[in-house]
């Protein structure tokens, strides 16, 4: 999997500032909401990245930025040896077919007034050489039945069906173009514990079958270790530590990744008392104003002086075996002390 | 004010829901949204009740506060006895005297619980004054006691703050405070935490935890999130198509399942301490409440379903360990015995 060739997706130094601005007539900048700020991932064929962090984090905004939907204030992102970055009009929307998305609400994602033929079938509209005219409505009728909906129902709204099925129209939608890629965020948060797993199978059925690589963004971190290959751990707009999921899951080495793992409750009583809880001080700091040196050092019980002035880069370390963004990283196995 | 200790037996239990009803009357017909629930609760004891959206577990919670919509929610059966007295037979303004007094609840969304026009401090002020005739001072006194008890920093300046210049983690902090002001011996969380981030969410389970135990109140927790229950809960109450289908021990529930949903949800979920294989799927969607099936609701997605499942009657409520009941007539094979 480590070969070069199976790149499908190559992001450096992704950085995303939306700006605060200040009066009505004479705007001036006073600042920046520091949404994603330096994010390096790569994606390879077949293979799911999951990231995962809290809310506010900058796991929306990348999603925004890998599809296309904003454009970063620097870094490029590489598809298919094309930086997508400096692309504009036709060589863009050519290069978007490439990498799709499933939104989150099934609900708002899908526009009421359209039937679900017409949703599913509205990226051959943009992209009329995808499919010829005659083939439309057959091609749709195929996404259905692909993502287990009844093709009959072609006609049929969006109210017509339940959050687990409207989420399946997100994802024939998706589809549509025949993408290598697909960002995925937080596609079954909205869901009842019954249909996640729905959903969840058919997205890894559907990887299987069209060889997707996906990019699964998502704060339940038991559905994200589920579903990833690798995962991503970001805190205030940068990665703080990625690696395998066994790595992360099980000997994670950042005190941000083992403080959102020992606060996730595990589904068995019998744990009870018997993990690690480490319970963080306070919120998140606002990405407007992040502190300086380490993001996590004003919630962090190893921070030092040291972290305040030097801030930790995203690499191997001593003691820790996958790349982490602390000075002090060390593993410690918060799910199986018992 | 009218003493409202009158009547209650301290020897009775602190709260028992018997065979509750609840239906909605609207234009599109009458949905049941609760079809008979039952349960007890005990001093110092949290009981979880677990079900998907629109099993019916929120409406339960309003109908024991007595909060209701109405119209269109009507309550129309069963009892709910606080320490013996029947909640539902009282007139409005004797009931009155029970929330917040003796059974306070907490809502998901503490933004839209709060007002958003007046401080925090004269939210909680405003308790004592009404409740308690208090003076002003000494009412701004006692907030300032309750959001140091919840452990909101510098609560003598954030008291003069609203609602909105709160983060959600200290929201949900203020709303407790406000459910704990009159020292309820009953409260009710419904999805407490459901809109926070996983380290808020600790903080608050953990801070939930620790003042249940100083004033030994009793807990009803309102959730859909099987980890959060395995945590906290002492015994679970699993809902369906608003009834109670599962009751059991916390340990005996996760260990051996004695409903066939009960055993589905927890196939159904991934696990954080290791990677599953595909997963378990329940096959089809929750019935409509207008329209719940004959017989034992869940036989249409059930795997263990067969002819008995669907006759008219239901299945009862079998007894199979002292403190455990199931209404499943194959109650043996989900358990494997």
């Amino acid at each position: 999997m480590s070969d070069v060739s199976d790149l499908v997706l190559d992001a450096r130094g992704l950085v995303k500032h939306f700006p605060i601005t200040q009066g009505i007539v004479f705007k001036s900048k006073i600042g920046a909401v520091r949404a994603v700020d330096g994010v390096d991932l790569q994606l390879r064929r077949g293979e799911t990245l999951g990231i995962v962090g809290e809310s506010g984090c900058g796991k929306s905004t990348l999603a925004k930025l890998l599809v296309g939907l904003e454009k970063p204030t620097s870094g490029e992102i590489t598809v298919r040896g094309e930086n997508m970055v400096r692309l504009s009009g036709p060589a863009l929307r050519r290069a978007r077919r490439n990498i799709q998305m499933v939104m989150q609400d099934p609900y708002t994602s899908l526009n009421p007034r359209m039937t679900v033929g017409d949703i599913i079938g509205e990226p051959y509209a943009i992209h009329p050489d995808a499919v010829p005219r005659s083939g439309r409505e057959r091609a749709v009728q195929e996404l259905l039945d692909l993502v287990g909906l009844n093709p009959d129902h072609i006609n049929r709204y969006p109210h017509q069906f339940s959050g687990g099925q409207r989420q399946r129209i997100g994802i024939a939608r998706a589809l549509a173009l025949r993408p290598e890629i697909i960002v995925c965020d937080e596609p079954v948060s909205a869901l009842d514990v019954s249909i996640q797993a729905q959903v969840i199978n058919l997205l890894e059925r559907l990887q299987r079958e069209l060889g997707l690589s996906y990019i699964f963004i998502a704060h339940d971190l038991s559905v994200v270790r589920h579903i990833s290959d690798r995962v991503a751990v970001m805190y205030l707009g940068k990665i703080v530590e990625t690696g395998h999921h066994k790595a992360i899951y099980e000997q994670p080495t950042h005190p941000y990744t083992q403080a959102l793992l020992s606060a996730v409750p595990v589904p068995d009583p019998r744990l009870r008392g018997h993990r690690d809880h480490i319970v963080l001080e306070g919120d998140v700091p606002s990405p407007a104003n992040p502190p300086s040196g380490c993001r996590f050092r004003t919630r962090c019980w190893k921070a030092q002086p040291y972290c305040a002035d030097h801030e930790p880069l995203l690499q191997v370390r001593q003691r820790a075996p996958h790349p982490s963004a602390c000075h002090y990283a060390e593993i410690r196995d918060v799910l199986h002390r018992y | 004010m009218t003493d409202i200790s009158v009547g209650l037996d301290p020897r009775a239990t602190l709260l028992h829901v018997d065979d509750l009803h609840v239906e909605f009357r609207t234009r599109d017909g009458v949905a049941k949204a609760v079809n008979g629930a039952s349960f007890y609760l005990n001093p110092g004891e949290t009981l979880a009740i677990l079900g998907e959206s629109g099993c019916g577990k929120s409406v339960t919670a309003q109908a024991v506060m007595g909060i209701l919509d109405s119209p269109p929610g009507h309550v129309t059966g069963g009892r709910v006895l606080y320490r013996g007295v029947d909640l539902l037979q009282l007139a409005e303004k004797d009931r009155r005297q029970f929330r917040a007094n003796r059974i306070a609840m907490i809502f998901q969304d503490a933004l839209s619980a709060l007002n958003p026009v007046y401080t925090v401090g004269f939210q909680l002020a405003e308790l004592f004054r009404k409740h308690r005739g208090m003076s002003r001072a000494a009412a701004k006194v006692k907030a300032i006691e309750l959001l140091d008890q919840v452990r909101i920093p510098a609560a003598k300046e954030r008291i003069n703050d609203y609602p909105h210049q709160f983060s959600g983690g200290m929201r949900q902090r203020v709303m407790i405070a406000m459910a704990l002001a009159l020292d309820p011996e009953v409260l009710i969380a419904d999805e407490p935490t459901t809109a926070l981030d996983v380290t808020v969410q600790a903080q608050i389970m953990g801070l939930l935890a620790e003042l249940q135990h100083q004033r030994n109140m009793g807990l009803i927790l309102i959730t859909h999130d099987m980890g959060v229950v395995a945590d906290v809960a002492d015994r679970i109450s699993v809902m369906y198509a608003g009834k109670i289908v599962e009751e059991a021990p916390v340990y005996d529930i996760y260990a051996r399942p004695a409903h066939p949903y009960t055993k589905a949800l927890l196939e159904s979920i991934p696990r954080l301490d290791h990677k599953g294989r595909e997963l378990n799927v329940i096959r089809g969607l929750p019935p409509s409440l207008t329209d719940i099936p004959q017989g034992c609701a869940f036989h249409p997605r059930c795997g263990y379903a067969r002819d008995i499942c669907r006759m008219d009657q239901e299945p009862p409520a079998y007894q199979i360990a002292a403190h455990r009941i199931a209404r499943c007539h194959f109650i043996r094979e989900v358990l494997g015995v």
